[in-house]
């Protein structure tokens, strides 16, 4: 209880902060050239200067610029996020159906990266400099230093055009209608290409903190207490560096959310995958911003929710965060 | 105390890695421990002694490795004994106790959990069994409230309380020989007191041999049955406590137990009546979490403090950690400031200088730090570091330079060392370096904040000397520091004792030692180790 | 010195060393090798690599060719590299000493601030910077500094926090320095080292964030920058993949020499992790 308590006081803390946020980018799209109006006369073909006139009154967007922002606001506590006029649809809507292939690939992208950065850190730092260490090491290097969408296109040539192992793009077959268990397959065949390619950078920063974290806890006084008691090495680590281990890591899934949600632009649009990081392209290509804004507002959101759930971890993870108050 | 050997190390060297400062940690180390007896190993740091524990635990580091020499326990010579069979002599045979409570568990899990660890690995007991054999150790050790702690965190618990589950976990299976590096020197000096007794009470009662590692004589009086010098990674004297005690060998034995400070005052000198420094009242309070004011901790650091420093005197302040002293030292420099009260220097109200006052007039109040690592920036050449304070008063840097390389004679350092960073000094060395940076200012008062503690026993006896000296020299007023009553008793004229931030006692040091009036003061005085060693040893002088 | 000596013991660290210099050696030479505009009409489009001496690299589907824009396209990537890191480690740096030396609500509302760009996922913000001031060479760089403060600032912070309370910083306060004095001759030396280091980091992420955007076509379009020239072989992804696969090696090759040095130069200034 005090645990939730605890993390919730820190949600509570993040409402400035995301209102910060809000108010700091409504300005800076102020400074845009250009309007939502303008955007659709674009769209539309053109148009003359009443009717542009006649739009703005009907957006709000004649109104002075703090009464603009107290509008948006206001809507914004009532969930509203404003109207999409590219898409003709209200803000939210397009954000909902754009939302679950993010997640979904966030959600993959992350258990890979954690998993396998646990796996590989741990025997990296049980063989320190010898070759399997030196072989792990080498390659979270080069991961790190791989630009995602490169790989991307890069495992396109390789696994859908010369192998066709797998699709090259999209979410799901739009040819074919399935159901059940064949179109989770089929997501699932779709989701494995993006889950790597937005992954393996974060694989290489999880291989990399885990080996440094693991040869820390590993020369700690407790684990000397360890072994002083006759456990064997791989109780050891088991049970007494293992979980210590993991707590940096745990901090960084909270700090690479961001980071992660911002990679994943990159890697939809490399995939072409119906999601909130394409959405955020296809709405600064087409000068939406009002879905701009919506989708700052939500990725800023989603951050706070997966810090909210990475504090709930942690504590459970850690004793002393409870006491500490 | 005559039976057959539990341990014999028999010829035990130990090499060091390339490039260390020697090329062996143990040289040709034999010695034994009977069962039932308390062997101490005392050196200073750099001896070997730790080094000793762990080549007997196999648990040196990686590139450490025994290079010759027999370590026979129970029939079996440990030099050689396989790997799997050596982790059953872990913790069933021979068990080990470390010197920091705070970090040698594991935080992430219970203590009663890590204690039961014990018992899963070693034996084949069920969990009630193994929940009820816990329990009794706990009581064993004498934990309050022993079911609460078992299923406390370790971060729950005091530092005490952590070594008496430590002891706890150490003796769940009876092991014949304990090895305790150092198991009290970070804690305070009741509870070491309290600590001593229970593995003195515990050792007898279950006859188990003890290898007890310290750097204290006042310890080895308290608890040794037969004791070993080592000096260099070599043993250089054996024998029983007394002899060793009190008839010493060798010289370097001779000179360790010289260097022990005695807990008797030297005859008191005369002190001036005019005061230099009067504290009257000062109280300071922490505030610590709460979000919104509520769930807020406050903490009183000191309560009301009134302490008088006369002109060219040494008072001391002693308490255990936690008592608010070094929180009074920082606020007389005001590094802290007090909530309330008084600090009178010079005519001066320290209490309510405002902050530029207080940088220039810093000069007349100077601190010399606990840390001799930590109090010198690493990045600084020593001459620079002592003339910085005179260059930041407006002293031209050629001057100031000149007269750090004159201090650092005054303070017993080559004046040519200036050009080097502090790490190319020892311990002792960087804290003559600190000391000349306070005194660069020419200050009239000197706060000097545990500033021997960190210090080997040789190398202390050396740095109160020379304060002893330049608080003549320069008639410097000095305000002392320090948890070690020993150290307390003879540099200083006056004493003052803290509890939980009140000054619980105050008087001339020979009044306050020879007669203590409050029962704190009474209960620190019978708890300093080897008290009766320390008394004598003095009439020996 | 020793920090020297100890660098070039680990043989990773020289080949890093090597890499880097090898990429300026490239962005310095670009101008003599290839006089001419990179993205000038130089020949057939799409030759592929080792066919036509005249273009070593191929050309790409517009005929440029392929090895100039990469030597120019090192330059493009060091220089939006270098100044991004210089700006954001400035920045945070700068933002990080006072929050974590006067802590309280100083620190309280500078924290605040690094949080919310935190927050924001910085390739988002990136993108809503470059939609609002366009995508210009200087306003894409400066766009990359001010996204990546935060970190450097979380890192100086820390430093100081660590260090504003170390003895000798109170000793330097017992001598009567001012606070300004404290932070920049006394601290400030001791809490740079990581943060030089940490650098690296940025510097990869920054030339990592450039390629980004110029694939995504939001970067400045009228300069060769390697990125860009990805995006433009994806539209002949199918058959000549190599258009997209040589920028792609020459970002590996700097980021991983950006890294490589970093970590050398972690491995030199802090021996004692070394030995772990």
């Amino acid at each position: 209880m005090r645990i939730i308590g605890l993390a919730g006081r820190r949600l509570a803390a993040s409402i400035p902060t995301l209102f910060l946020i809000l108010i700091g980018v409504f300005l800076l799209l102020q400074l845009a050239p250009g309007d939502t109006v303008d955007a659709l006369m674009a769209q539309m073909g053109g148009g003359d200067a009443a009717t542009a006139h006649e739009l703005r009154k009907f957006y709000g967007l004649d109104l002075s610029v703090p009464a603009q922002l107290a509008n948006y606001l206001w809507h914004l506590v009532r969930l509203d996020l404003g109207f999409s006029s590219i898409y003709g649809k209200p803000v939210a809507t397009v954000i909902m159906e754009r939302l679950p292939p993010t997640i979904l690939l966030m959600t993959a992208s992350l258990s890979f990266a954690f998993f396998f950065g646990l796996v590989f850190g741990v025997i990296a730092s049980r063989a320190v400099n010898k070759w399997p260490d030196t072989l792990i090491s080498t390659l979270g290097l080069i991961f790190y230093a791989t630009p995602s969408f490169w790989f991307g296109l890069m495992a396109i040539v390789a696994f859908s055009i010369y192998l066709q192992w797998l699709p090259a793009g999209g979410f799901e077959d739009i040819g074919e209608v399935r159901t059940g268990i064949f179109r989770i397959i089929d997501i699932a065949r779709h989701l494995i290409l993006p889950t790597l390619t937005l992954g393996l950078i974060f694989l290489a920063i999880y291989l990399r903190i885990m080996r440094a974290s693991m040869l820390e806890v590993l020369n700690l006084d407790y684990v000397r207490t360890a072994r002083a008691k006759g456990l064997d090495e791989t109780r050891v680590v088991t049970q007494h560096v293992l979980r210590n281990a993991l707590l940096p890591m745990v901090t960084l899934i909270g700090l690479q959310a961001g980071t992660m949600l911002g990679g994943s632009v990159v890697v939809e649009s490399v995939f072409s995958l119906p999601g909130l990081g394409r959405l955020a392209y296809e709405s600064v290509i087409q000068r939406d911003l009002n879905t701009l804004l919506g989708i700052v507002f939500v990725s800023a959101l989603l951050v706070i929710v997966v810090n909210f759930v990475v504090d709930l971890l942690y504590a459970r993870l850690d004793p002393r965060i409870s006491a500490e108050g | 105390m005559s039976d057959a050997p539990v341990l014999s190390l028999e010829g035990l060297s130990v090499l060091l890695p390339r490039g260390a400062d020697r090329s062996h940690a143990l040289n040709d180390v034999s010695l034994s421990i009977a069962s039932n007896e308390i062997l101490c190993v005392v050196g200073e740091s750099g001896s070997g002694k730790s080094m000793m524990a762990n080549a007997i635990m196999r648990l040196l580091p990686g590139e450490v490795g025994i290079e010759a020499g027999r370590m026979m326990f129970d029939g079996r010579d440990l030099c050689t004994t396989e790997p799997a069979a050596m982790r059953e002599v872990r913790g069933a045979g021979i068990a080990m106790i470390f010197q920091e409570p705070m970090t040698a568990l594991n935080p992430l899990r219970t203590v009663g959990d890590q204690i039961a660890e014990m018992f899963r690995i070693h034996t084949d007991l069920s969990k009630a069994q193994i929940g009820a054999r816990v329990l009794s150790l706990l009581e064993d050790v004498r934990i309050p409230n022993p079911r609460a702690a078992a299923k406390a965190y370790p971060h729950e618990l005091s530092g005490g309380q952590r070594q008496r589950a430590m002891i706890a976990m150490a003796l769940a299976l009876d092991p014949k020989l304990l090895i305790a590096d150092e198991p009290t020197t970070a804690l305070d000096v009741t509870t070491q007191a309290q600590i001593l007794k229970l593995i003195r009470d515990l050792q007898q009662r279950k006859k188990t041999a003890v290898l007890f590692i310290t750097h204290d004589f006042g310890v080895v009086a308290e608890i040794a049955d037969r004791v070993v010098v080592m000096q260099h990674g070599k043993i250089v004297e054996q024998g029983t406590a007394d002899d060793v005690l009190n008839r010493p060998a060798h010289a370097y034995t001779k000179q360790l137990i010289a260097a022990v400070p005695p807990l008797t005052a030297p005859p008191p000198r005369p002190l001036s009546s005019d005061s230099i420094l009067t504290i009257t009242n000062v109280a300071k309070t922490y505030r610590t979490g709460g979000f919104l004011g509520r769930g807020a901790r406050v903490t009183a650091a000191v309560k009301d403090a009134s302490l008088t420093l006369p002109k060219g005197a040494t008072l001391g302040i002693v308490g255990e950690s936690g008592s608010g002293k070094s929180t009074l030292a920082r606020c007389i420099v005001r590094l802290i400031d007090p909530d309330h009260g008084a600090i009178l220097l010079d005519g001066k109200d320290w209490a309510k200088l405002p902050r530029d006052e207080i940088r220039r007039e810093t000069r007349h109040i100077q601190m010399v730090f606990q840390d001799p690592f930590a109090s010198l920036n690493p990045r600084r050449k020593a001459a620079e570091l002592v003339a910085q304070g005179p260059i930041v008063h407006g002293t031209p840097r050629a001057i100031a330079m000149t007269e750090a390389r004159e201090l650092f004679a005054l303070v017993g350092l080559d004046p040519s060392a200036g050009d080097r960073f502090p790490h190319e000094f020892s311990g002792g060395q960087r804290q003559r370096i600190g000391l000349a940076r306070a005194l660069a200012l020419k200050p009239d008062v000197l706060i000097a904040d545990e500033p021997v503690s960190a210090l080997d026993v040789s190398v202390q006896a050396q740095v109160l000397k020379l304060l002893g000296e330049l608080r003549e020299r320069l008639g410097l007023s000095i305000v002392f520091i320090t948890h070690d009553l020993r150290v307390a008793a003879q540099v200083c004229d006056l004493v003052a004792v803290m509890k939980d931030g009140e000054i619980v006692e105050h008087g001339l040091v020979a009044d306050v030692f020879g007669r203590p009036q409050h029962t704190y003061t009474q209960a620190l005085l019978a708890s300093v180790p080897g008290g009766a060693f320390a008394r004598e040893h003095q009439a020996a002088v | 010195m020793d920090a020297a000596k100890r660098y070039f013991r680990s043989p990773a660290a020289v080949i890093g060393l090597v890499l880097l210099l090898a990429v300026i050696a490239m962005a310095i030479s670009a101008g003599v090798l290839y006089p001419r505009d990179p993205l000038a009409l130089a020949g057939r489009p799409l030759v592929w690599p080792f066919t036509n001496p005249r273009f070593p690299l191929g050309t790409d589907n517009s005929g440029r060719d392929i090895a100039a824009q990469i030597f120019y396209g090192a330059r493009i990537s060091l220089l939006i590299g270098g100044v991004a890191t210089v700006i954001a480690v400035a920045i945070g740096t700068l933002i990080g000493a006072f929050a974590g030396y006067y802590g309280g609500w100083v620190d309280n509302i500078l924290m605040r601030i690094t949080e919310a760009f935190q927050t924001l996922p910085n390739f988002v913000l990136l993108l809503v910077l470059v939609a609002v001031f366009g995508s210009t060479l200087t306003t894409v760089t400066i766009a990359i500094g001010i996204v990546s403060w935060p970190a450097p600032a979380r890192l100086t912070r820390a430093e100081f926090l660590s260090l504003r309370n170390r003895e000798f910083v109170q000793a330097g306060r017992t001598l009567g320095m001012r606070d300004l004095q404290l932070i920049l001759g006394e601290i400030l030396p001791n809490a740079l080292p990581p943060v030089i280091v940490y650098a690296s980091v940025v510097m990869a992420l920054s030339i990592l964030l450039e390629s980004a955007l110029a694939f995504l076509r939001l970067s400045d379009p009228n300069v060769a920058s390697w990125g860009n020239l990805i995006g433009l072989g994806r539209d002949v992804l199918r058959v000549q993949w190599y258009v997209s696969a040589i920028p792609g090696i020459a970002i590996l090759v700097t980021v991983l020499a950006v890294s490589l040095v970093g970590q050398g130069l972690n491995d030199a200034l802090n021996p004692r992790l070394k030995s772990r």
